[in-house]
């Protein structure tokens, strides 16, 4: 009834290649990116911002980053923590040492810097597969938090070993630093997210993209069809370690303005992003922000009816998200392989032919 | 009760707001977690005290005192989220009982204009008052901490440890490294050497580490560590043989969840403090009796008198007096968070003060001022008896060493202000 194609032609190829090529979807997309972009901002508290709003876009981009390489090019990453670790800091000695560049190359430049990491750290892909690239991510991990712990170059010679984010403007605005209105940071954010979404989904559904996923599918058929595996999972690490690089670099500089890297982007970091794509829909852009979203809110939610309206004790609830996180990814793994976004999906199809679903 | 009465009534006079007004003490707990050893105990010190406060003498000035308790897990993050959804009920103070979570609060919360008391860890620095309006770190710091130990350590060896070799087990991160440019300057002056030996979060595994300790055999080992892995070295320094006479830790080294997994083995391992020792104070008297006995502990109920508890207790006594303090300098029951801080700057603690609160000879006497916000410096050491199975003070708490120190303090605060572009505190 509200979401059919019936009488929805399309009379160009553009036009039936969009991404949303149903009339009802387009509009709930720009209805949804208008609200994002004309109404949150003026609702915006330091508290919405805080603790939901900036966490998931954030996380959005990471999560959009895994699901490229894990997702679509089945290459199984545990170093998204790392990698997030190395857009960071990037972005700390980019912010520090070219202070009149603005922040928003920075953050860019600390993406394609995750690229470069992370494409090196992606060629043992080309001869290791499965479980055993895994472990070669997970390597990464380690090494890469165990670096930014050691070589004082990088937190410039702290004391601490903390690095802090100076304060930076966009347009006059502080976006970084103890200063920032909650609209700021957020629509800063919400421009990366919201590019960052618009390139992947781009990428995923042209060549390259079916490259990754010819890849994924079976990387032997893929190469006898003449897709150069070489290239395939190097730019699928190169991809994906930029959005993962450039959500690293505002997960410091925007969201939280001091970081420790043992304990901000250790090894839960990566498997927080992997529940993220599984829980969200591997393979999916919609799913990243499922997911995101999901672990993002739900911890709040529990905390605000728990605590603050049960009057649970704290550590009671805190244990109760361990224990409802854990069931969510077996419930998900074992009924719904394909997570948030292909309920999505489902709930897409029944309402097309609702209410005659025969 | 008669007098209790008219101090409340000309309190709600005073306060002539809201009529449920109450002082808002929020308590960024960790209950969960490889730290939640640590942090139950000081969580429930510091919400047993309030309980008494309000239960004994109808709260401060006259104003119920209200924890807001929030469960950070030791993380960052929901340390921030937490820093927001209660600075919004008009929290007074904020102590984190973290290091990270204070790095992350200090320039949010100088901007919102609440204060931070991060008692014995944090930015050490921040005793600068000069440069950190809002953060506090009275009674004494992590470089007082180190400074204690060596003078600790001089005293014990007739003033003379050149040559002797010093390891420091550290917790890899910013709490753990805050020590080591002390130390460092402390190896200069002193002619010992120093050699670092980093642990890595939340350090269930030392095995190479005190392999390595086995190896180069130390004369003295100073351990900055936090959780489980307290108990972990303990334990492994037990496995080695190392005396643990010879084996020092700083006050978050140094509870009894530290010592009791090791048993005997851990006996006579020293911990620095900067509180005293045991429930053997007139207030613990009134704590069983208004708090524990009307069923309304914190927690389980089953922490009473150990270390972090008293820590706990401790911070929630400097809080109050605190609180009380911005009453008298304003002259309103109900304060905001910006008179809390004015309150805090001019905290007094004297011995009489101590014992009229029924904590006689529990810490050190101090006084906080514009430029200094970190107290005067005095550092104990206590000791673990483990027949007995409790702690006790054995060396009194005595100075540090300022001429290290200052300088270190007023080059790393410049630093910072200068980054920051921060002007001047103190007129």
């Amino acid at each position: 009834m509200f979401y059919r194609e019936a009488g929805d032609f399309s009379t160009t190829y553009p036009q039936d290649s969009q991404t949303f090529p149903i009339r009802f979807d387009r509009y709930r997309y720009y209805v949804v990116l208008a609200i994002a972009v004309f109404v949150m901002p003026f609702v915006m508290t330091d508290y919405l911002v805080n603790s939901i709003f900036l966490p998931f876009l954030i996380y959005a981009i990471a999560a959009i980053g895994l699901n490229i390489l894990t997702g679509y090019c089945g290459q199984v990453s545990l170093g998204t923590g790392g990698f997030m670790a190395v857009g960071a800091y990037a972005c700390y000695k980019l912010m520090t040492a070219f202070p009149d560049v603005n922040i928003f190359f920075h953050v860019i430049l600390a993406g394609g810097v995750t690229a470069a990491v992370g494409t090196a750290f992606g060629l043992p892909s080309l001869r290791i597969k499965g479980f055993y690239l895994a472990v070669a991510t997970l390597a990464a991990q380690f090494f890469l938090v165990w670096l930014f712990n050691k070589v004082s170059w990088f937190y410039n010679y702290s004391a601490s070993g903390q690095i802090n984010a100076p304060e930076r403007t966009v347009f006059g605005i502080p976006v970084t630093g103890a200063n920032t209105d909650a609209w700021a940071t957020y629509l800063f954010c919400l421009v990366f997210t919201v590019g960052a979404a618009i390139l992947a989904r781009n990428l995923t559904r042209g060549a390259m993209g079916r490259q990754w996923m010819a890849i994924r599918d079976m990387d032997i058929a893929a190469e006898i069809i003449g897709v150069n595996p070489l290239k395939a999972k190097l730019t699928a690490f190169a991809v994906s370690s930029f959005f993962v690089g450039v959500s690293g670099a505002l997960f410091f500089a925007v969201y939280l303005g001091a970081v420790e890297v043992g304990e901000v982007f250790g090894i839960t970091k990566s498997f927080l992003v992997l529940f993220m794509i599984i829980i969200g829909g591997l393979g999916s852009i919609f799913g990243s922000f499922a997911g995101a979203a999901f672990l993002v809110v739900l911890p709040v939610v529990l905390k605000i009816v728990g605590v603050d309206m049960l009057g649970w004790p704290t550590d009671i609830v805190a244990h109760f998200q361990l224990v409802i996180v854990g069931a969510l990814i077996i419930i998900f793994l074992r009924y719904e392989p394909h997570g948030i976004a292909q309920l999505w999906r489902v709930a897409k199809e029944k309402l097309r032919l609702w209410p005659f679903p025969h | 009760m008669k007098m209790k009465l008219t101090t409340m009534a000309v309190a709600a006079v005073m306060a002539a707001g809201p009529v449920m007004a109450d002082l808002v003490f929020p308590s960024l707990s960790y209950r969960t977690g490889p730290y939640a050893a640590g942090g139950i105990p000081f969580a429930d010190g510091y919400a047993d005290y309030m309980t008494l406060l309000n239960e004994r003498d109808g709260g401060i000035g006259g104003l119920p005192a209200r924890i807001l308790e929030c469960e950070t897990g030791y993380n960052t993050e929901k340390g921030v989220e937490c820093y927001e959804a209660t600075k919004g009920e008009g929290s007074l103070v904020y102590q984190p009982l973290s290091t990270g979570i204070t790095y992350q609060l200090i320039p949010k919360a100088t901007a919102d204009d609440i204060p931070v008391h991060s008692m014995g860890y944090g930015r050490t620095s921040a005793k600068n008052g000069n440069v950190f309006s809002h953060v506090f770190n009275y009674p004494a710091n992590y470089w007082d901490g180190a400074s204690g130990a060596i003078n600790y350590l001089l005293e014990a060896n007739g003033n003379d440890i050149s040559g002797k070799k010093i390891a420091l087990v550290y917790h890899n991160s910013a709490y753990g490294k805050e020590p080591i440019r002390t130390l460092q300057g402390l190896a200069e002056k002193h002619g010992f050497e120093l050699m670092e030996v980093a642990v890595d979060h939340p350090g269930q595994e030392q095995k190479s580490q005190w392999l390595q300790i086995r190896r180069e055999r130390p004369d003295f080992v100073l351990m900055w560590g936090w959780g489980v892995m307290n108990q972990v070295a303990i334990q492994e320094a037990a496995n080695i043989r190392y005396p643990m006479e010879n084996f020092i830790g700083i006050w978050w080294s140094g509870s009894e969840n530290d010592v009791l997994p090791a048993g005997d083995a851990a006996n006579g391992y020293k911990a620095l403090t900067f509180h005293g020792v045991g429930s053997d104070f007139p207030v613990f008297d009134d704590i069983q009796k208004y708090v524990v006995d009307a069923g309304k502990a914190a927690g389980a109920g089953d922490q009473v008198g150990t270390v972090l508890y008293n820590r706990g207790l401790y911070a929630a006594m400097l809080a109050a007096e605190a609180a009380k303090k911005a009453q008298e300098i304003h002259g309103v029951a109900d304060i905001t968070p910006g008179m809390m801080r004015d309150g805090m700057e001019a905290l007094e603690i004297t011995e009489a003060k101590m014992a009229e609160l029924g904590l006689p000879n529990f810490g050190p006497e101090f006084t906080v001022s514009c430029e200094n916000h970190g107290g005067n410096a005095l550092v104990g050491v206590t000791q673990w008896d483990a027949s007995a199975g409790s702690w006790s003070l054995i060396s009194d708490f005595k100075p540090t060493d300022g001429d290290i120190i200052g300088p270190l303090i007023e080059e790393d605060s410049a630093a910072y202000a200068n980054e920051n572009n921060i002007p001047a505190n103190c007129g």
